[in-house]
């Protein structure tokens, strides 16, 4: 059992999410860095689709109640075993009654915490992810309160060293500016030419309103080609006929600030989406903090899906690395 | 006499005051204890409260309401009583 001296920010339990509810207006939730996600599961020796907890910006204080192991990969909030500073992306040895707690976020925005065997919660259609809009999954369907206790689950499948470390160079780093890529669509048509450019060529500044929702982000008036709004579309030129929103679609509610939509978003809708972020770089912008920049750079589809092959290659080479 | 720095854990928009239509927290020259709420940081729909960590007079603060500000920096500078 895992004691919560202190949640921390938004603390909240994530695995690969409820996937295959999209079409009924359930987004998948689930862990918004997975690649980081997912090296944590394969460095505790856990099925790759156990529950960890992923940290936002403030880490939490933790006790552990029994003898296990644990990893914390992701962003850089560095960590800590009673309070002497511990490597992130290793294999830890936890004995009962050790004290996790976290220093400042040095880099990147989350992190997650994989214990061998997984946080157990009830899984709600096929998962444990949280999905706090909705009041669903995780740990009595919200972030980690003061005294909750968590439970370890038996989703071990073999087991890890402790002092195993991912290789230096499967080890992502992140800055505060980031180029963040987009297929362009499906409703890129409504921008203006000129408006399309400046969506490419401007820095884009995140805003506080940046969660698992989606971010939003700050620079400049976008325009859409005027028209009589077709029937069912709503009277702004940034609506269309409703339509299902891609996960990563960029939609500019009236022209101002676009909004990039994630992991616990609204499923569709009646705005324009002008991109569609790649989701190899879904990861990446699970890692963008506010106040960070933001620059969007528009691939092809064979590009995107070359990124999906080259993310899934490096998973696949930290597992070889672990089983050696 | 001694300093201790109020370090913003997160990211987000700084607040001095508990709401626009009340006065600010404290005002530089203020005696806090430690544990006392000093400003607000918003961020991702909700607030997180910057707590003095010593007891002392606010000397100095690095930000006005509503300054966006960095997980890391300084908010204030506290004169260790």
């Amino acid at each position: 059992m895992i004691h919560v001296i202190n949640p921390g920010l938004e603390t909240t339990v994530q695995d690969t999410g409820r996937i295959g509810f999209y079409e009924v207006g359930m987004p998948p939730s689930g862990a918004m860095d997975k690649y980081s996600y997912t090296a944590g599961n394969l460095l505790v020796g856990n099925n790759e689709s156990a529950a960890s907890l992923e940290i936002t910006y403030l880490g939490p204080e933790l006790e552990f109640q029994e003898d296990t192991i644990i990893a914390v990969t992701g962003g850089e909030i560095p960590p800590k075993i009673n309070g002497e500073s511990v490597p992130m992306w290793e294999a830890l040895e936890i004995k009962a009654g050790d004290k996790l707690s976290f220093d400042f976020v040095k880099q990147g925005a989350r992190v997650y915490l994989a214990v061998a065997g997984g946080i157990d919660v009830p899984e709600i259609m096929n998962s444990r992810s949280t999905y706090t809009l909705c009041g669903i999954g995780g740990l009595n369907g919200g972030k980690l309160q003061v005294n909750d206790k968590l439970e370890v689950g038996n989703e071990k499948i073999r087991d890890v060293k402790p002092g195993t470390r991912i290789a230096d160079h499967l080890i992502p780093s992140f800055d505060k500016h980031h180029e963040i890529r987009v297929v362009l669509g499906l409703c890129s048509y409504r921008l203006t030419e000129e408006s399309k450019d400046r969506f490419f060529s401007i820095d884009w500044k995140v805003t506080p309103e940046a969660n698992r929702v989606g971010y939003r982000f700050k620079g400049e008036r976008l325009n859409f080609v005027e028209r009589e709004q077709p029937f069912g579309a709503g009277s702004n030129p940034s609506n269309v006929v409703d339509l299902g929103y891609p996960i990563g679609s960029i939609q500019v509610p009236d022209g101002v600030e676009p909004i990039a939509l994630l992991n616990d978003a609204v499923t569709g809708g009646g705005y324009a989406t002008i991109a569609t972020i790649i989701s190899a770089d879904l990861n990446k912008l699970g890692q963008v903090k506010t106040n960070e920049t933001v620059r969007f750079v528009s691939v092809d589809i064979d590009e995107a899906l070359a990124a999906r092959n080259e993310v899934k290659e490096k998973l696949a080479e930290i597992k070889q690395n672990l089983s050696k | 006499m001694s300093q201790s720095k109020v370090l913003s854990p997160i990211p987000g928009v700084f607040y001095r005051r508990p709401s626009p239509d009340e006065d600010v927290y404290v005002n530089e020259g203020d005696a806090v204890s430690a544990g006392q709420v000093i400003g607000l940081v918003e961020v991702m729909k909700s607030y997180f409260e910057i707590k003095a960590e010593v007891d002392g007079v606010i000397e100095s603060f690095a930000f006005e309401n509503e300054d966006s500000i960095d997980a890391g920096q300084e908010i204030a500078v506290i004169n260790v009583k």
